[in-house]
C-alpha cells in the first residue's frame, strides 16, 4: 500500500471488459471489448484516448466510473480510483463516487441534457445530491463556470431550457455541469465531435482552460488525433480493444512508433491535383429557395457550376444551406427563383416534372448510409433496383451487373446476399455509392458522405470516389463541413455561409490568400496535427481583435 | 400572443366542434329509430287521430333541423324536457345521479391513479425482474376478470369471509360524506381493480421508453439512485402519454360502469341510461348521451392540453 499513498489518481491495470453479443439466428456469445489495457493518470493531467469506432475508447472512459453501458461488464483487472479498487464495488459505493469524484461529458450534449428541466437544475444537481455545497453556493459556482466557459449572460443562462441554447453552448454547459461538484477526474467523451469547426475551436479552448484552471485530471476521448494533440499530456492509441501505443503527446504525434499510429497521423494526405476548367455539365444560376409557408430565403442567389468528371466541393457549417442547395438541384425543394441547367437542358424546378433520364443522370449519396438503405433488402436487391428501374435489367444480366458494381466498390460479389446490418459503416457507404453508380449518372451529389466515418475508413471512401471519377468520368457535387476532405477531392470550391456563396472558384484560388473574413475563420479553425496549434490560433485571433 | 395559448385555444375550439358533431349524431341516431316519441307515449292502442294530435302537441311535425336546434338550445340551458315514462323532469333526475356517478368515479380515480402510476414506476424500476412480473401478473389478472365476477368475488370476500362492508351501495340524499364513502367502498375496490392494469402498463411503457434516452445515462453517471433517475428525469418526460391514458380510464369510470352500478344497486347515471334505453325513453337517452359525450370529450381535451403544457419546447419557445 506504500505505493498507493503517492499513487496516481486513476490507475487501471490489465482491464478486461466483456459483453454478450446476440447475433441474429445464432447463439449468444461473449465478446471481449477491451483486453489488457493499463492506464495511469496523475492529478491535473490529461490523457487522450484515441482510436476508431469500436476501439473501446468510451468503454474504457466509462470504466473509470465502473460503469458499463447496456450489458457491458468489467470482467478482469483493476480500476484503482484514489487508491481503491472500484471494479466490482457495490451500487452504493459507485453512486457515491459517480458525479462526485468522477464526472462525465457526453458527445452529444443536446441529447445528454434532460429536455424537461432548466439547465441550472441539471448543472447543480450533483453538488446537491452529493452534498458538496449548498444550493446558493452551487448556483454561484455554476454562474462562475458559465462565465469562465464564455457562455452568454452567465447570470441568467441557467434559467434556460436545453432547446433554447445552441449546440456549442450546450457542450460548454455540460462541461460546467461536470466541473461543478469539483471532481478529481472528468471524462470527456468526444465533446466536440458533433460541433462545427469554428465552434469546436472555441469549445476546445474553453475546455482546455477549464481543466487547467480547476486543476482536475481528465480523460479526453476522440477519434481526431489533431484535436487530442491540443489538450492531452499523454495519448493512448487503441484498436480493437487493445493498446497500440501509449506515450507522451509529443512522442505520439512527432515520433509514432507503430504503423497504425503513423497511419492515423498521416491520414488525409491524399494528393489531388486540380483539373483545368471545362464547360459545365451542371449550372446553378442565381437560385433562391425558401421553405413552404415562409418568406425567409434559405438560399440567396446561389450560382455555381460543375464540369464533367470534376468535383465541386460545397463547404460550410451546419445551417449554411449546403444540403438545401442539394435539395434545390434535385427538385426536392423547388427553387423560388433562378434556374438549374443540367447536361444542356433546363431542369424542371419540381421533381414531378422531370423525365426519367433527368432522374437517372443525377444521383445522390447521403451521410447516413444506415438510414438510406432498406434494412430488409439484401445488398444485391438494393444495387439491383436502379438497374431494373432505369435499364430494365433482369435475372442473370442484372446479377452480372451487380457483381461488376460490387467489384468496382472493392467488395466481393459474395456481399450481394448480405443485409445492411451485417456490414460495417464504410461498407454500407460503399453500397450506397454502388447504387448511385448503377444508374450510370453524370453527376452524383455527395452529402457529407464521409462525415459519419472513422478517418481511415473515410480516407478509403474518398480514394474510391476519386478512382471511380477517373474510370467513369462522373462529376461530383461534394457537400462537406470538413476542409481536409475538400483538399483531398475538390477541383472547385464554393464556401457557403448563411445561405450565400461567400467565396467560389478553383481550389487553388479559394484556398490561397487573401481570404475573406469567414473563409479565414473557417480555414484557421481546422485542427492541425501539431502541438501548440490551438494556442497559436487563439493568440493570433486575440491579437487581431486587439488590433481592431 | 404566446403560441401555447393559441394551441390550447385551438384544442378547446376543436373539442367544442366535436361535441356539436356528437350532438348531431345523437339526434340523428334517435331520429333513425323506427317509430317516434308520440307512438312511444301512446303505445299499442293509439289511433291515427290521437297520434296526429300528440305529434302536433309535441312539435314533432316541425322539420328535423328546427327540432334539432330547439332540442340543443334547451339542452344548453339545462332543460332536457320531461321523461316519457314517468313525466319527471330529466334535468332534475340526472342532476342527482350525475352527482353519484362523479362521486364514485372520483373515489375510484383518487385511489387508482396514484396507485397505478406508483406501481408503473416500480415495475419500470425493476424492469424484467420479479417485482415487475408480479405487478404485471396481478394487474393483468384483475383486468381480465369480468367486472361482475370481480364484484361478486369482492362481495363474498368482504361481506361473508371478512364481514366489514355492506353488499349494497344504496345512497340517499342526506347521507354524510363518511356514510357515502362507506357505502361506495365495495364498488370502488372493484373499479380500481378494473382500471389499474391499463394505467400501470402505460406508465411502465412510457417510462421505459424514456429510459432509452441519453440523458438517463447522464443521470445515472451523476450518481442518482434508480428511483431518483425515474422520478426526476424520466417521469417529467413521460407526462403526456401517462395523462392521456389516465384520462381515458377516468372517462371510463364516469361513462362505462353500469355493470358495477347494477351489481351494487348504486343509483347513478349508467343505470338510469340503461333503464330508459330498455323503455325506449328517447329524450332521456339523448340527454344522458350528450352528457357522457361532453365528459369524454372534456377529459380528452384536458389530456391534450396537459400534453401541450408539459412540453418545454412549446412552453418556452426559443
Amino acid at each position: 500500500m506504500a505505493k498507493n499513498s503517492m499513487a496516481d489518481l486513476l490507475e487501471i491495470k490489465g482491464l478486461k471488459i466483456e459483453a454478450t453479443s446476440y447475433p441474429p439466428g445464432e447463439k449468444p456469445r461473449e465478446v471481449v471489448l477491451v483486453d489488457g489495457v493499463s492506464v495511469s493518470l496523475e492529478k491535473g493531467r490529461v490523457l487522450g484516448l484515441i482510436g476508431e469506432s469500436g476501439a473501446g475508447k468510451s468503454t474504457i472512459g466509462l470504466a473509470a466510473m465502473a460503469y458499463g453501458r447496456g450489458g457491458v461488464r468489467l470482467t478482469g483487472g483493476e480500476v484503482l480510483l484514489n487508491g481503491r479498487n472500484i471494479r466490482g464495488a457495490g451500487p452504493v459505493t459507485l453512486r457515491a463516487l459517480r458525479g462526485r469524484e468522477v464526472t462525465y461529458v457526453a458527445q452529444s450534449a443536446a441529447a445528454a441534457f434532460n429536455p424537461a428541466k432548466k439547465l441550472m437544475e441539471q448543472v447543480i444537481e450533483t453538488c446537491l445530491l452529493h452534498k458538496v455545497m449548498t444550493r446558493p453556493a452551487a448556483q454561484a459556482r455554476a454562474v462562475d463556470l458559465f462565465r469562465k466557459l464564455g457562455l452568454p449572460n452567465p447570470e441568467s443562462f441557467g434559467n434556460r431550457y436545453p432547446h433554447q441554447v445552441s449546440g456549442g453552448q450546450l457542450q460548454r454547459a455540460m462541461t460546467a455541469m461536470a466541473l461543478c461538484p469539483k471532481p478529481d477526474l472528468v471524462i470527456f467523451d468526444e465533446p466536440t465531435t458533433a460541433l462545427d469547426v469554428t465552434t469546436q475551436i472555441e469549445v476546445l479552448a474553453a475546455i482546455k482552460e477549464a481543466i487547467r484552471d480547476q486543476g482536475v485530471a481528465a480523460i479526453y476521448i476522440t477519434h481526431d488525433l489533431a484535436v487530442v494533440a491540443q489538450v492531452a499530456d499523454d495519448i493512448m492509441v487503441l484498436r480493437h480493444g487493445k493498446t497500440v501505443e501509449y506515450g507522451s503527446t509529443d512522442q505520439i504525434i512527432n515520433r509514432p512508433g507503430q504503423a497504425y499510429t503513423q497511419a492515423l497521423v498521416s491520414v488525409r494526405e491524399i494528393a489531388h491535383v486540380e483539373k483545368p476548367p471545362a464547360a459545365p455539365i451542371l449550372t446553378v444560376d442565381a437560385v433562391t429557395a425558401r421553405y413552404r409557408g415562409t418568406n425567409f430565403d434559405v438560399l440567396k442567389r446561389v450560382s455555381v457550376d460543375v464540369a464533367p468528371g470534376q468535383t465541386l466541393a460545397v463547404v460550410g457549417e451546419s445551417g449554411s444551406g449546403k444540403s438545401t442547395l442539394a435539395r434545390a438541384i434535385t427538385g426536392l425543394l423547388p427553387p423560388h427563383q433562378g434556374a438549374v441547367t443540367f447536361a444542356g437542358r433546363r431542369l424542371s424546378p419540381d421533381l414531378a416534372g422531370r423525365s426519367r433520364d433527368d432522374l437517372r443522370e443525377l444521383q445522390m449519396i447521403y451521410q447516413m448510409a444506415d438510414t438510406a438503405m432498406n434494412p430488409r433488402q439484401t445488398v444485391g436487391t438494393i444495387i439491383g433496383r436502379p438497374l431494373e428501374f432505369y435499364f430494365g435489367l433482369k435475372g442473370a444480366e442484372k446479377a452480372r451487373r451487380v457483381a461488376e458494381l460490387l467489384d468496382q466498390i472493392e467488395m466481393g460479389k459474395g456481399f450481394a446476399e448480405r443485409y445492411p446490418a451485417e456490414l460495417s459503416g464504410g461498407q454500407k457507404q460503399r453500397v450506397c455509392i454502388a447504387r448511385a453508380l448503377a444508374a450510370k449518372p453524370k453527376l452524383i451529389i455527395c452529402d457529407e458522405v464521409t462525415s459519419a466515418l472513422d478517418p481511415l475508413v473515410a480516407d478509403g471512401i474518398l480514394k474510391l470516389l476519386l478512382a471511380l471519377q477517373a474510370q467513369e468520368g462522373v462529376a461530383y457535387l461534394f457537400i462537406t463541413h470538413d476542409l481536409a476532405t475538400v483538399r483531398a477531392i475538390a477541383d472547385k470550391i464554393a464556401v457557403m455561409y448563411r445561405g450565400e456563396v461567400v467565396r467560389y472558384g478553383a481550389k487553388s484560388e479559394v484556398l490561397a490568400p487573401p481570404f475573406d473574413a469567414y473563409t479565414d475563420l473557417l480555414l484557421s479553425s481546422v485542427p492541425e496535427m501539431r502541438l501548440g496549434w490551438l494556442e497559436e490560433v487563439l493568440g493570433s485571433r486575440r491579437m487581431e481583435s486587439a488590433g481592431n | 400572443m404566446h403560441p401555447l395559448i393559441i394551441l390550447v385555444v385551438q384544442r378547446i375550439a376543436l373539442g367544442l366542434i366535436l361535441l356539436l358533431a356528437v350532438s348531431v349524431l345523437i339526434f340523428l341516431g334517435v331520429e333513425a329509430l323506427p317509430g317516434d316519441t308520440a307512438q312511444q307515449i301512446l303505445g299499442q292502442g293509439a289511433t291515427p287521430e290521437t297520434l296526429a294530435n300528440m305529434r302536433e302537441s309535441l312539435g314533432l311535425n316541425e322539420p328535423a333541423l328546427t327540432r334539432y336546434f330547439s332540442w340543443l338550445g334547451h339542452a344548453l340551458t339545462g332543460d332536457f324536457g320531461k321523461a316519457l315514462t314517468n313525466k319527471m323532469d330529466i334535468a332534475q333526475a340526472i342532476g342527482q345521479r350525475l352527482g353519484n356517478t362523479l362521486f364514485l368515479a372520483a373515489c375510484a380515480g383518487v385511489i387508482a391513479v396514484p396507485f397505478a402510476i406508483g406501481l408503473g414506476l416500480l415495475a419500470a424500476r425493476h424492469n424484467g425482474r420479479w417485482p415487475d412480473k408480479l405487478i404485471s401478473g396481478v394487474t393483468l389478472a384483475t383486468i381480465s376478470l369480468p367486472e361482475f365476477v370481480a364484484a361478486y368475488f369482492v362481495i363474498y370476500l368482504l361481506t361473508q369471509v371478512i364481514p366489514i362492508l355492506q353488499p349494497v351501495s344504496m345512497v340517499f340524499p342526506g347521507m354524510t360524506f363518511l356514510e357515502r364513502l362507506h357505502a361506495v367502498a365495495l364498488p370502488v375496490i372493484v373499479l380500481v381493480m378494473v382500471v389499474l392494469a391499463h394505467m400501470m402498463r402505460m406508465t411502465r411503457a412510457a417510462i421505459l421508453n424514456v429510459m432509452q434516452s441519453p440523458y438517463i445515462e447522464t443521470a445515472e453517471l451523476k450518481g442518482l439512485s434508480p428511483m431518483q433517475v425515474i422520478w426526476r428525469h424520466a417521469l417529467p418526460n413521460a407526462v403526456a402519454p401517462i395523462v392521456s391514458v389516465v384520462v381515458i380510464n377516468l372517462a371510463y369510470l364516469v361513462v362505462g360502469v353500469v355493470v358495477v352500478e347494477v351489481v351494487f344497486s348504486y343509483n347513478a347515471l349508467g343505470q338510469y341510461l340503461v333503464d330508459h334505453v330498455s323503455k325506449r325513453d328517447l329524450p332521456v337517452v339523448q340527454a344522458v348521451g350528450l352528457i357522457f359525450a361532453a365528459v369524454y370529450i372534456g377529459l380528452n381535451i384536458f389530456a391534450d392540453v396537459v400534453g401541450i403544457v408539459a412540453n418545454p419546447r412549446l412552453r418556452h419557445p426559443k
